[in-house]
């Protein structure tokens, strides 16, 4: 039983949105200019600072509060309108999104991944974001965070789901 | 224009532009915003070592590490010609209690206390930056995401599992920052 829900959550976290198009490798560069504007606001908006995830967790400032509360509400209007008025993709494919399944998963690893946030100051977009801003020490974390994601992967078929 | 784009940004247009990320990416090609899912494409191309959770088509992923790229960039951009040298604002009961652990310098978004290959060699800064990592890294896959795929991507889309992964998110995060931490940093 354990072995068959953990394939169906393998559907559920690897390439669920491949769009079925294929377009050379160039055009992938489009991303790559989402990703800069994107990374320009962590360093701008001090996303990336260890002391404003502190401050979030102690309830000190309401910045990340605001910052991840609009996120949420500008996305959730997004997602509705390209829902409601059937917008399609630049290419012309309908856009889809897949739901996430529930596991017990998200609670363990949730929590964990709490902790890890908490010690570091980072989830892991921030993670890249520091190397970009020359702070290379934090290559140790992402390292790390490498290997904990490989260990996970080890262990998957023996941890509770 | 530019002094404001040079003094740090509000909450509201850090929030705006993230959010709109989510639109970007699934207009410009059917894309999910999720970014830790780029270290499970890391392991899948470099360690997959006959695991079945890293054997798959990475390449298919390829525009994620694109995006990662992106972000890179944008960070080197952004520290490199749109900053001041102001010390970061620092809530003041923070800094006092900082201030008990030593930690003093503002002049970066981490602290170079705690942050540094030599930190390394510190209690602290191993169980911090190691420890830390592989927390991350063995939470997101297990949790099948985070803060970008669940509280953003997840939350905008409605998705109830991505509700409990957030809380888990946030639980778990003061529990460490209010409990554990300062034993950490006492270290």
């Amino acid at each position: 039983m354990n072995n068959e829900k953990v394939q169906n959550i393998d559907s559920n976290t690897a390439c669920v949105n491949a769009s079925e198009q294929q377009h050379p490798g160039w055009y992938n560069v489009k991303y790559t200019i989402v990703g800069i504007i994107f990374g320009i606001v962590f360093v701008k908006a001090e996303i990336i600072s260890w002391f404003r995830i502190q401050e979030m967790f102690r309830l000190q400032s309401f910045h990340m509060f605001g910052v991840i509360g609009t996120a949420v509400s500008v996305g959730a209007i997004s997602v509705f309108l390209i829902k409601k008025f059937n917008v399609k993709t630049i290419h012309g494919e309908k856009i889809v999104i897949a739901d996430k399944e529930f596991n017990k998963g998200q609670i363990y690893g949730g929590l964990l991944f709490g902790f890890g946030w908490a010690l570091t100051g980072a989830c892991p977009g921030p993670l890249f974001a520091h190397i970009g801003a020359g702070f290379y020490a934090v290559l140790v974390v992402i390292a790390s965070a490498v290997a904990g994601t490989w260990t996970y992967g080890y262990f998957r078929d023996k941890l509770p789901h | 224009m530019m002094e404001q784009i040079i003094q740090p940004w509000p909450w509201y247009v850090a929030g705006i532009l993230i959010g709109l990320i989510v639109p970007a990416l699934l207009i410009l090609g059917n894309k999910t915003f999720g970014i830790s899912s780029n270290l499970r494409h890391v392991c899948a191309a470099c360690f997959p070592a006959d695991i079945k959770f890293f054997k798959y088509d990475w390449k298919k992923e390829i525009w994620n590490f694109f995006f990662v790229g992106g972000i890179f960039a944008g960070a080197f951009l952004a520290n490199y010609f749109l900053m001041t040298d102001a010390p970061i604002a620092v809530s003041p009961a923070l800094q006092s209690e900082l201030a008990g652990y030593g930690l003093t310098d503002y002049s970066y978004m981490l602290p170079k206390e705690l942050f540094s290959f030599e930190a390394l060699l510190t209690v602290r800064g191993f169980i911090i930056m190691v420890i830390g990592g592989f927390l991350v890294g063995f939470g997101t896959r297990y949790a099948g995401g985070c803060t970008s795929g669940h509280a953003i991507m997840g939350l905008s889309n409605l998705q109830w599992p991505s509700l409990v992964a957030t809380i888990c998110f946030m639980v778990g995060g003061f529990l460490m920052a209010n409990i554990i931490l300062p034993w950490i940093l006492s270290l």
